[in-house]
C-alpha cells in the first residue's frame, strides 16, 4: 500500500526532522538551555521549538550571551521576543569583562570575543549548571562545520575534541553525560542559509530589522561599512560617518560587525540578492578574518 | 542553476514557492583514496552553481597546477587536510531546480567503515567509485555490502577516469557486467552504472560526447529523478512516544515523530508496554489539527481515553504489531577502539527507550574480504557481525530490512558513555499477536540473573586482576603476619586487597569466599590452613590456575617448632611447586612482602605502568 501523496517538501521534512531533535534533547537532558543570539537562526530555532512544545510553554529558557556592545536594535528585538515569550530569557553579562573595561576597541577583536563572548558562555552554563546547550549553526556556515555532530560532546572543561567525536546515526541521538559535562544540541545542522530565510518569510517570523536595506550611518573600515551604532563608536582620524544604503547579512557587535550595499528591503530581495551574489556568508564578519581554520580553533575553546 | 538564475532574478517568489516544494534526498559517496570522489563532489558542486566565489579563489590559490583542484572545496579539518584524507563524515548540501541534496561524504578504506556506516544510516542513495582502470576491487564490493546492510534503497556505481580508459564501451560492460552479478546478492532496490570523468566532467551533471554509446542518464539526472518518497515504510504505524506535553489539566499530547505508517484521526491504538488500547481522538500540530499523519512527520497525538503513556512507549494499531522481544539477532558494526565485551552490560537506545543489554553471543564475524561468514573470538573496531542480544525487557522492534527505523540501535558503554556499535535486528519467523506480546512485556529481564559487571571492567577499574595469594607453611612459619604485612604494602601502592581469615571455617567455605572476592577483581590474601596437596589442588580447581598465587612459607622446621610447641605438625606435605618459596628465617618481612610483590608484577597481575 503505497500512498503517493505522503511525500514531505524538503523544508516540511526539515522541520521535522528538527522538532524531533528538540524533543529528544529535551527530553534526555535535566537542564537545558537555548542560546539565544538574536539573529535569524536563533529566530527559527526559537520558532521551531515553539512548534515542538505546543501547546506547552517552551521546556527550557533562552539564554542571551550579551556582550553589551550589540546593536541597540537587537536590545529592542529581543527585549520585544522577551515579552511575547512563553517561558524565561536570561541575559548573561560577564562581570569581569565589563570591570576590566573590556571592549572591541582597546582589547581588539579577539580578546573582546574570547572574553565577553567565549568566556562569558562558559560562565553561563557553568553558573547554572546547563547539561545542554542549543545553538543555531549549521554545517553549511563553514567548512570545519561540515563533520559537526547534531549532539556535540563537550567535556567539562566545555572543550570540543574534533578526534573524539562519537559516531551519528540514523536519529538516534546519545546524550548520556557524566556530571559537569555537556552538550551543544545543533536543531539546525541540515539547515542552508536559503532554508533559514525561506523559513523566515514562510513563516513569517519577525527578525531584526538590521538585516534589511535602509539608510545608515557607517564607516569604512578594511573595504567593508561599519555601522555609528552608538556614541561610544571611535571615528579614527580622517573618519566621518556618512548614510549609505546598507544591510547586514550576520549580526554581532557593532564595531565587528560589517554591512553590505544593499537596496534589499523584504525577505525575497535579501535572498535574490544573496542568491545572485553567492559570496560567503562569513565575509561580513571581521572576527573571521584571522586565520584559515580559525572557526575549528573558537571551536575547540569553546565559542560554539 | 543558470537556468535558475533568471527566475531568481525575474521572480523571485516563484522561484522561491518552487525552491520549498522540492524533495530531499540524502546519498553517502564513498571510494577508496584517489578513486576521485573528492573530485566528482567538487565537480557536481562546482558545475551546480553551488561554490561561492570567495570560496573559488581559495581553492584557486591552493591548487597546484593552473586549473582549480576541486577536490580542494571539499576539504575538512586542518588535521585532516594535513594528512591528506578524509578521516570522517562531512555533510555537504546543494539543490538544482529538481531536488535538494544532503551528501554525507566518507572515507572509504576499510578502517574507516565506522564513517561510512554512519554517512550510510541515514542514506537514500548510495554513489560508489570505481577506478576504470582497475575495475570491481575487493574494497567496491566491501563498501556495496556495507550500503545494503544498512538499507540503503539504491545504488550508483560510478566507473570513473574514464578518460584514462579512451572511454572504452568494453571497458564499461565488463565492470557493470562484474558488478551487477555480484549487486544480486544484495538488497538494493535497483543499481544503475554510470561511465564518468569526474576530472573532466563527462557524464557528472551533462551527457558526454565521449560516450556515444551510452544512453542513460548522467549522475546527477539520475539523483534527480531517482524515486525515493516511496522507500519510506507506510505500511506499519510505529510511533515511539518522544515527550508528553501536558501544559494543564485539560490537555494530554503524546509527542513524537512518526517512524513508519499512517495514522488517521479516529484509528484504534494500542500503547506498548500497557497493551491498553483508545482511539486516536486528535493529530495535532501548530498550524492546527490535521486528519492523518505520515511517516517522518512530528506531531502530537491525543487519545480518546486517558491511559498511562510515558517517553518510551510506542503507538501501534491492533491489528499490525512490532515484535515485543527481550532477545534477538542483529547485524552489529563495532565503532570503538575498545572491543565488544560479551560479559559486559550495555546500554541499547533504540527508538526513544534505553534498556541494559548483554550482547552474550556472537554467531559469526563477516569477512571483510570475502564478505562470508566466519568464526571469531571477538568484535573490535569496524568488525561487522551477528550477534545475539538479550536485553533487560522487552523492546518493540521490526526486522531492519523492512524498516529502518525500528530496526536499528545504537549501543552506548555505560561506564565511558561513548557510542560503540550500531545494531540493525534481524527478526525471523512469523509476527506476533497482541497475547505473545503481553506475555514478554511481563516476562521478567532476558538477562540472566548474574554479574553484568566484567573481569575486564573490574580490571579497568582497579587496574589490576583479580587473585588469590594463598600463604601454605608450618604452623609457625608467620604465613599471617606475612599476610598482613603484604595487605598493607599493596594498599599503600594504592591496590584493592584485603585479607580472609574467618575464624572456625572449614577449608571448603574459605575457598568459596576466596573465589568470591577474587571474582569482584581484588587481591585476596589467604593464610588458612592447607596443609596436604589435595587441599590445594581443590584450591587451584576452583578458583583456576591463573588466578592463585602459591607462596611456601618455607621457615625452618625448628624454628616453627620452637614458636608453636603445642601445634600439630603432622602430615604437612609441601608445595611441589610453589610460585614463590620465602623462608622468614633467612629473610625479614619486609624483604618477603618485596619477593611476593615482585611475583604478582611479573605474573601480570597488574595493569597499570
Ligand atoms: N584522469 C582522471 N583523473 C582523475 C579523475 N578523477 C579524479 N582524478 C584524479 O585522481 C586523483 C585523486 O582524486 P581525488 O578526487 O582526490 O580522490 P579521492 O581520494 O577519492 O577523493 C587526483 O589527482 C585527481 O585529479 C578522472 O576522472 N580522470
Amino acid at each position: 500500500m503505497n500512498i503517493p501523496d505522503h511525500k514531505l517538501s524538503q523544508l516540511r521534512q526539515l522541520e521535522a526532522e528538527s522538532i524531533q531533535i528538540l524533543r529528544e534533547a529535551a527530553a534526555e537532558f535535566d537542564n537545558p538551555v537555548m542560546m539565544y543570539s538574536v539573529g535569524k537562526d536563533s529566530s527559527v530555532m526559537l520558532r521551531l521549538a515553539v512548534k515542538a512544545f505546543a501547546p506547552g510553554p517552551l521546556p527550557f529558557p533562552l539564554l542571551h550571551v550579551d556582550t553589551t556592545w550589540k546593536f541597540q536594535d537587537m536590545y529592542r528585538y529581543r527585549d520585544q521576543v522577551e515579552n511575547e515569550l512563553n517561558g524565561e530569557l536570561i541575559k548573561y553579562v560577564n562581570q569581569d569583562g565589563v570591570k576590566m573595561g573590556v571592549n572591541p576597541f582597546d582589547f581588539g577583536s579577539k580578546k573582546h570575543t574570547d572574553i565577553m563572548k567565549t568566556d562569558a558562555l562558559k560562565q553561563a552554563l557553568s553558573k547554572y549548571e546547563f547539561d545542554c546547550a542549543f545553538g543555531g549553526a549549521r554545517r553549511d556556515e563553514e567548512k570545519s562545520r561540515a563533520k559537526e555532530r547534531i549532539f556535540s560532546f563537550r567535556d567539562a572543561h566545555h572543550q570540543w575534541d574534533p578526534k573524539n567525536q562519537r559516531p551519528e546515526l540514523w536519529n538516534v541521538f546519545n546524550a548520556k553525560i557524566k556530571k559537569g559535562e555537556n552538550v551543544r544540541v545543533f536543531p539546525l545542522s541540515n539547515w542552508t542559509e536559503l532554508d533559514v530565510w525561506l523559513y523566515v518569510w514562510l513563516e513569517n517570523i519577525a527578525v531584526v530589522p538590521l538585516y534589511f536595506a535602509a539608510e545608515r550611518p557607517v564607516v569604512e573600515r578594511s573595504g567593508t561599512w561599519i555601522m555609528v551604532d552608538d556614541d561610544r563608536m571611535r571615528l579614527e582620524e580622517g573618519e566621518k560617518p556618512q548614510m549609505k544604503r546598507v544591510r547586514f547579512r550576520t549580526l554581532g557587535c557593532y564595531p565587528l560587525s560589517g554591512a553590505v550595499e544593499s537596496t534589499a528591503d523584504t525577505v525575497p530581495k535579501v535572498i535574490q540578492e544573496m542568491l545572485l551574489n553567492r559570496f560567503s556568508e562569513r565575509q561580513g564578519r571581521l572576527i573571521d578574518f584571522d586565520e584559515e581554520g580559525s572557526m575549528e580553533a573558537k571551536k575547540r575553546e569553546g565559542y560554539f | 542553476m543558470t537556468d535558475e538564475k533568471e527566475l531568481i532574478r525575474e521572480d523571485i517568489e516563484a522561484y522561491l514557492a518552487k525552491y520549498r516544494k522540492k524533495e530531499l534526498l540524502r546519498f553517502v559517496s564513498v571510494g577508496s583514496v584517489d578513486d576521485g570522489k573528492s573530485t566528482l563532489i567538487g565537480r557536481i558542486l562546482y558545475d551546480t552553481g553551488m561554490v561561492f566565489e570567495d570560496q573559488m579563489a581559495a581553492v584557486r590559490a591552493a591548487s597546484q597546477s593552473d586549473e582549480p583542484d576541486l577536490a580542494l572545496l571539499t576539504d575538512g579539518l586542518k588535521a585532516e587536510r594535513e594528512q591528506g584524507i578524509t578521516i570522517d563524515v562531512a555533510y555537504r548540501y546543494f539543490a538544482t531546480d529538481k531536488r535538494k541534496f544532503i551528501i554525507a561524504d566518507t572515507p572509504g578504506h576499510i578502517q574507516y567503515t565506522r564513517n561510512m556506516v554512519t554517512g550510510a544510516s541515514t542514506a537514500d542513495v548510495a554513489l560508489i567509485l570505481i577506478d576504470a582502470r582497475y575495475g570491481v576491487l575487493q574494497q567496491s564490493r566491501r563498501h556495496a555490502y556495507i550500503a545494503s546492510l544498512l538499507g540503503i534503497p539504491h545504488l550508483a556505481v560510478c566507473v570513473n577516469k574514464m578518460d584514462l580508459k579512451e572511454f572504452s564501451k568494453d571497458v564499461f560492460d565488463s565492470i557493470r557486467a562484474d558488478f551487477m552479478e555480484f549487486g544480486k546478492t544484495l538488497r538494493f532496490k535497483d543499481i544503475q552504472a554510470f561511465p564518468v570523468s569526474a576530472l573532466l566532467g563527462d557524464n557528472v551533471v551533462s551527457n558526454s560526447e565521449n560516450t556515444p554509446w551510452y544512453d542513460g542518464p548522467n549522475v546527477l539526472e539520475y539523483l534527480e529523478t531517482v524515486p525515493v518518497s516511496a522507500d519510506r515504510n507506510f505500511d506499519d504505524f510505529r510511533y515511539p512516544v518522544q515527550y508528553v506535553i501536558r501544559p494543564d489539566l485539560d490537555y494530554r499530547g503524546f509527542a513524537g515523530e512518526v517512524a513508519s505508517g499512517v495514522i488517521k484521526k479516529g484509528d484504534d491504538v494500542v500503547s506498548l508496554p500497557s497493551g491498553k488500547t483508545s482511539r486516536v481522538k486528535a493529530i495535532d500540530t501548530f498550524e492546527g489539527e490535521i486528519d492523518e499523519a505520515f511517516a517522518a512527520q512530528s506531531v502530537t497525538i491525543r487519545l480518546e481515553d486517558e491511559i498511562d503513556i510515558s517517553r518510551g512507549d510506542m503507538l501501534v494499531k491492533p491489528n499490525n504489531l512490532p515484535r515485543a522481544t527481550r532477545r534477538f539477532d542483529a547485524f552489529m558494526v563495532w565503532m570503538h577502539e575498545k572491543p565488544l565485551d560479551t560479559e559486559k552490560a550495555y546500554l541499547v537506545k533504540h527508538t526513544t527507550q534505553t534498556v541494559r543489554a548483554q550482547i552474550d553471543k556472537i554467531h559469526f564475524e563477516v569477512d571483510m574480504d570475502t564478505l562470508e561468514e566466519k568464526p571469531t573470538d571477538g568484535i573490535r573496531l569496524n568488525d561487522i557481525a551477528k550477534v545475539h542480544i538479550s536485553c533487560h525487557r522487552a523492546l518493540y522492534v521490526d526486522d531492519y530490512a523492512r524498516n529502518r527505523q525500528t530496526g536499528a540501535f545504537i549501543v552506548i558503554d555505560s561506564l565511558t558513555n561513548n557510542t560503540v556499535a550500531a545494531g540493525m535486528i534481524a527478526l525471523e519467523g512469523s509476527s506476533q499477536n497482541l497475547e505473545d506480546a503481553m506475555k514478554e512485556l511481563h516476562a521478567e529481564s532476558a538477562m540472566e540473573p548474574k554479574t553484568f559487571v566484567s573481569p575486564a571492567e573490574r580490571m579497568e577499574r582497579f587496574g589490576q586482576r583479580g587473585a588469590t595469594v594463598w600463604l601454605t607453611g608450618l604452623p609457625g612459619s608467620g604465613r599471617w603476619t606475612l599476610a598482613y604485612a603484604l595487605e598493607r604494602k599493596l594498599f599503600d601502592q594504592g591496590r584493592t586487597a584485603t585479607v580472609v581469615s574467618p575464624v572456625g571455617e572449614d577449608l571448603r567455605s574459605m575457598i568459596s569466599a576466596a573465589k568470591a572476592v577474587t571474582d569482584a577483581g581484588l587481591i585476596n590474601i589467604c593464610a588458612f590452613p592447607s596443609p596436604t596437596k589435595k587441599d590445594r589442588a581443590e584450591l587451584v580447581d576452583r578458583l583456576g590456575e591463573n588466578r592463585v598465587v602459591q607462596v611456601y612459607v618455607n621457615t625452618d622446621e625448628a624454628l616453627c617448632r620452637e614458636r608453636r610447641p603445642d601445634a600439630d605438625f603432622s602430615g604437612f606435605e609441601p608445595p611441589e611447586n610453589p610460585d614463590v618459596t620465602v623462608s622468614l628465617d633467612e629473610v625479614r618481612i619486609d624483604k618477603a612482602v618485596d619477593i611476593i610483590l615482585n611475583a604478582l608484577e611479573a605474573r601480570g597481575q597488574f595493569e597499570d605502568h
